[in-house]
């Protein structure tokens, strides 16, 4: 093949796949004449977040900054569980079946509970968004610490360092490609919390959007709502991937030249 | 020989719940700044009796003195050169020789306010050793030998009274190798520090060693002393005298007995 054909092919990658699968959902739609109240056609998607483009916009802002305090949230309190778990025997199998305990209840079941303490709107969201997206932190900043190669802690022992030092030297600078990594995930999972929460107990964000948008059958508005929610999440997504490249460029060593 | 600087009296090392026994009662004596080189065949437990040294590992039996205490945990004013380079994989090659300044008192306490003289010597040392111009590298932008260049570095930066060296040389090519001998003596004969080298080449022990240990096949104890009569400083030359080449040809009887009585064993 053509290498300059070749090269914006696999660079514009993700938006020819992207391009093909709303293609195949339009032709699917058209084809079989499903109604729109059953799925709406992406091109009757896109042309009701154009209509409802400030709407969509106020909800948007919404969740993204309720996203972004809950995902904050938990990048506070998913690290210092983590060093505490990673870097304590004894603080690991004290926690350990506790958060996964807490992490195998279903956040749906919980909003409600938020509900009664704190009224429906912004702070049940937040928290749910917070709740559901700890955990891959906790595990990853931990994992990081607990698989620290002994020869490595060994270099700083020979050198009589103390507990805090090997933490400091080795064991933050080898958790953080683990940190990072968690952060993508953890940022989409934010997304789905909060949505969670606005679908079921708010008056703001894109969940209570699409839901009013549901009961009114507009279709084609709870899908320009999902999109949203899909183009945020891969924004942020990516956003983390470029943060992970840039500080951790030694654990990447094989993937990029030079 | 009481004032002996590292000492150990019967000393056992057993891995796990008592199945692999590494070392079994090693008794041996090191006086402050001499130089001993380790040599036995693999898996007798050279590397091991570094660790007991510098006390990164408690014997299972026995006791380990340096400088006149007992050892009970990591020591202080060891350096030390690992088997593998170890280097820390996010530091450039300068940042990981320059770890030591950062924990080892009195360096750590002047580091910040000084970081410029440590560098500078931080950069000699490195050049001294044929590294000058790849301080901003990466390890893993460094070939194995490189890699155990720098780590010889970092044993050496903080100039510890004890220095451990677990087969520095081994990824080095042969003039490589005679180089950093040259350098590593002169090094020791200007400020004499105390050195443990665990080695497979007999010329090297023979080259650098004031005494040279040959230790049995697993479980590892020490079946002879050797004192090196040649003098110093050992040149290239003296390589190739009859008394080097018959101390080597010794050394290599003993290990082959050694090995020999590995054969007979069940
Ligand atoms: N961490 C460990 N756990 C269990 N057994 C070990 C461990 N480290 C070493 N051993 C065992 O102890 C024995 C001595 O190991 P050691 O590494 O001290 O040998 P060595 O003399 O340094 O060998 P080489 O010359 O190949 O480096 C070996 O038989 C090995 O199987
Ligand atoms: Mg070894």
């Amino acid at each position: 093949m053509n290498p300059v054909l070749r090269r914006i092919l696999t660079r514009w990658a993700p938006l020819w796949s992207a391009l093909g699968l709303f293609a195949a959902w339009e032709l699917a739609c058209r084809a079989f004449g499903i109604p729109e109240y059953v799925l709406p056609t992406p091109s009757a998607s896109f042309a009701a977040a154009w209509t409802f483009r400030e709407a969509i916009w106020m909800h948007a802002a919404q969740t993204l900054a309720t996203t972004l305090a809950g995902f904050a949230l938990a990048v506070v309190f998913g690290v210092v569980l983590g060093v505490l778990v990673g870097s304590s025997r004894a603080a690991y199998t004290a926690l350990n079946p506790l958060l996964i305990g807490f992490n195998s209840v279903p956040k749906v079941a919980v909003v409600p509970v938020l509900v009664m303490w704190f009224g429906i709107g912004t702070v049940p969201a937040v928290i749910t968004a917070f709740l559901i997206s700890f955990f891959p932190i906790v595990v990853n900043v931990a994992t990081g610490l607990a698989t620290l190669e002994p020869e490595l802690r060994d270099v700083l022992r020979s050198l009589g360092a103390t507990r805090a030092d090997i933490l400091l030297k080795v064991g933050f600078p080898r958790a953080l490609p683990f940190f990072f990594a968690s952060l993508k995930v953890a940022v989409t999972l934010a997304f789905v919390g909060s949505v969670m929460s606005e679908t079921v107990a708010s008056n703001l964000g894109v969940g209570y959007l699409m839901m009013s948008a549901s009961s009114r059958f507009n279709m084609a508005l709870v899908f320009a709502g999902l999109l949203v929610i899909a183009a945020m999440g891969i924004a942020m997504y990516e956003l983390f991937s470029v943060v992970e490249r840039r500080s951790t460029r030694w654990a990447h060593r094989g993937t990029e030249g030079g | 020989m009481s004032a002996a600087f590292v000492e150990l009296d019967r000393v056992t090392l057993r891995y796990g719940q008592g199945d692999t026994l590494a070392l079994s009662e090693t008794t041996l004596k090191i006086g402050r700044g001499e130089f001993i080189a380790v040599v036995g065949p693999s898996g007798c437990g050279k590397s091991s009796l570094l660790k007991l040294v510098s006390g990164l590992m408690p014997p299972s039996s026995g006791g380990v003195a340096v400088a006149g205490s007992e050892v009970r945990g990591p020591l202080k004013i060891v350096g030390m050169a690992f088997q593998n380079p170890t280097l820390l994989p996010w530091r450039t090659t300068l940042a990981n020789v320059m770890l030591p300044l950062e924990i080892v008192q009195p360096h750590r306490g002047r580091l910040r306010a000084n970081r410029r003289e440590y560098e500078d010597q931080a950069r000699r040392i490195l050049a001294g050793v044929g590294l000058a111009g790849f301080e901003d590298k990466f390890p893993w932008q460094l070939s194995g030998g490189m890699q155990q260049r720098a780590s010889l570095c970092r044993a050496l930066i903080h100039e510890p009274q004890l220095l451990m060296l677990d087969e520095p040389f081994g990824a080095l090519d042969a003039f490589t190798r005679e180089e950093l001998w040259a350098i590593l003596q002169s090094l020791w004969m200007e400020r004499p520090f105390t050195v443990v080298l665990v080695t497979h080449d007999l010329r090297e022990a023979a080259f650098l060693a004031d005494t040279i240990y040959v230790m049995s096949k697993r479980p590892g104890r020490i079946v002879h002393l050797r004192r090196n009569p040649l003098a110093r400083p050992r040149t290239l030359e003296t390589t190739f005298t009859p008394e080097f080449t018959e101390l080597v040809h010794e050394l290599r009887n003993h290990i082959s007995a050694v090995r020999a009585a590995e054969e007979e064993a069940p």
